[in-house]
């Protein structure tokens, strides 16, 4: 795959369709994998991969890259391809200045889940079907792909591309993929169970804004987290008040645009189970406004800019079952 | 009676200007009694509330933040009270998955015709929080005396 992405992308760099390529270089270890943009066939050669440690989603770039000169060649897998109909939707970047080509994922795995079963000195990783084998220094171990993956790949709700200019390899399906089971678990506890999990959970939080920044669904210029009069600013949380009020401002500004990408997760350094929160509204959105996914195609109203004069109260939450 | 040193819960609501304040106003002139402990903060819409107001108003010492607003199809502004209606249910079940309980928050729809509606409302919300007792799962301890 990454041999066939090279070769596509240096003739569109050829022929001029583009003048730049995002895609993902190896940082300083072969599982750090970083967004980068290459001009030039020689830049790809030496330094573009795209292996299962290739999470990152691309689209968010966009936003910076698209305000340059020329059209840039975007490689997007099926999840980043929802990111990147929701920043159209929001009008976040220019369409015409972007070729973009869908390419296959059969879902990645991260440095941490590999070290997580006892391998270090990582050297490479290759797939294989349903296998990954990760190479090290000591020896070369063979995982069945369901036990390396990341959560958001083993829950994946799409290997469609729902938006693209070529494709490489062969289009997926919307899976069915029981990506609410967490969720249904948490509202089936006790108030005071799920006080307990999210006070562990949340008070882990060292307020680096990783999540914020990596969100293609937060592109905000002047984000209410850099707002020194909002008390929460750039810091970390001074207390368990602060520490809500930062996940559910997060999570409430993203809710019914968030696509459900799971990058927020993956990029916690505190492992803090963020989707959790994203799915709750998305929950929440499907059961009582009706099936909603961001993303899914360019132009849909968000639910929250949506509403019908038929809408329950909020009341509903009082008489919900299972709480 | 209401004993002495009985608790009294505080209570922010959040009226919007053209019904539910006017509602208030009318329970007052009417001298309808309900319990002073209920803050009133006039908004130009139920849909000026965004959820960081709700919340502020938990850190500031709230034990229960209740906003009112027009009748559904009856905003000064048309459609602002359904966009709040979704805003806060949404916001009202985040909080209950959180496990702080939802009885601290409430909406209801107050016309400014409704004088006893508001009365009643604010009896019964009051006496509902004052049941939970005070809000600890969503304080701010720097903003308590
Ligand atoms: S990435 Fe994790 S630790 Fe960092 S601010 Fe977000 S939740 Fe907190
Ligand atoms: S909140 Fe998380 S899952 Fe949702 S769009 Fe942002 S990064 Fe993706
Ligand atoms: S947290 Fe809110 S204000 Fe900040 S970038 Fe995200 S959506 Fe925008
Ligand atoms: S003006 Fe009363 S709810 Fe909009």
């Amino acid at each position: 795959m990454q041999g066939m992405m090279i070769a596509r992308a240096k003739e569109l760099l050829q022929n001029g369709t583009v003048n730049r390529v995002l895609g993902w270089q190896t940082g300083e270890f072969v599982y750090d994998i970083t967004p980068a943009v290459f001009e030039t066939a020689e830049e790809l050669d030496e330094k573009f991969v795209y292996n299962a440690f290739c999470g990152n989603n691309l689209s968010k770039y966009l936003v910076k890259e698209t305000k340059k000169d020329g059209k840039i060649l975007v490689f997007l897998k099926p999840c980043d391809t929802y990111s990147f109909n929701q920043l159209l939707t929001e009008h976040r970047f220019d369409r015409e200045k972007v070729y973009a080509i869908g390419i296959p994922c059969d879902g990645k795995t991260s440095g941490e889940m590999v070290k997580s079963k006892g391998l270090s000195g990582i050297t490479g990783i290759d797939e294989d079907g349903d296998n990954i084998t990760v190479h090290t220094i000591y020896e070369d171990k063979t995982f069945n792909r369901d036990e390396i993956l990341e959560e958001r790949c083993r829950t994946c709700k799409s290997k469609k591309h729902v938006a693209y200019d070529e494709l490489i390899g062969e289009d997926g399906e919307v899976l069915d993929s029981h990506r609410f089971d967490m969720v249904a678990k948490l509202e089936a506890m006790t108030p005071d169970e799920r006080f307990a999990f999210w006070r562990s959970q949340l008070s882990k939080c060292i307020r680096c804004n990783a999540c914020r920044n990596v969100c293609p669904a937060c592109t905000c210029e002047k984000c209410v987290f850099d707002n020194p009069a909002s008390g929460i600013a750039q810091k970390a949380a001074a207390d368990s008040f602060e520490e809500n009020m930062f996940h559910i401002i997060r999570a409430f500004h993203v809710a019914g645009r968030c696509t459900d990408c799971g990058e927020c997760s993956r990029v916690c350094p505190q492992n803090i189970p963020l989707h959790l929160l994203n799915r709750k509204f998305i929950k929440d959105i499907d059961e009582l406004y009706g099936d909603y996914q961001a993303g899914a195609e360019v132009g849909s109203r968000a639910p929250l800019v949506n509403y019908t004069a038929e809408d329950v109260e909020p009341s509903i939450v009082y008489h919900r079952e299972g709480k | 009676m209401p004993e002495v040193n009985a608790y009294k819960p505080k209570i922010v609501a959040f009226c919007c200007n053209w019904c539910s304040y006017a509602g208030a106003d009318l329970a007052g002139t009417n001298r309808l009694n309900y319990p002073a402990d209920v803050k009133i903060i006039r908004v130009p819409c139920s849909c000026r509330v965004n959820p960081m107001f709700i919340l502020r108003a938990f850190q500031r010492g709230a034990d229960g933040v209740i906003l009112c607003g027009c009748h559904p199809g009856d905003c000064h502004y048309t459609t602002g009270n359904y966009y709040a209606r979704r805003r806060m249910t949404l916001l009202f079940s985040m909080l209950d998955y959180l496990g702080i309980e939802k009885e601290r928050t409430r909406v209801e729809w107050v016309s400014a015709a409704e004088g006893a509606k508001f009365a009643a409302t604010m009896n019964d919300f009051v006496s509902t929080v004052a049941a939970l007792g005070e809000n600890k799962r969503l304080e701010d301890l720097r903003c308590k005396e």
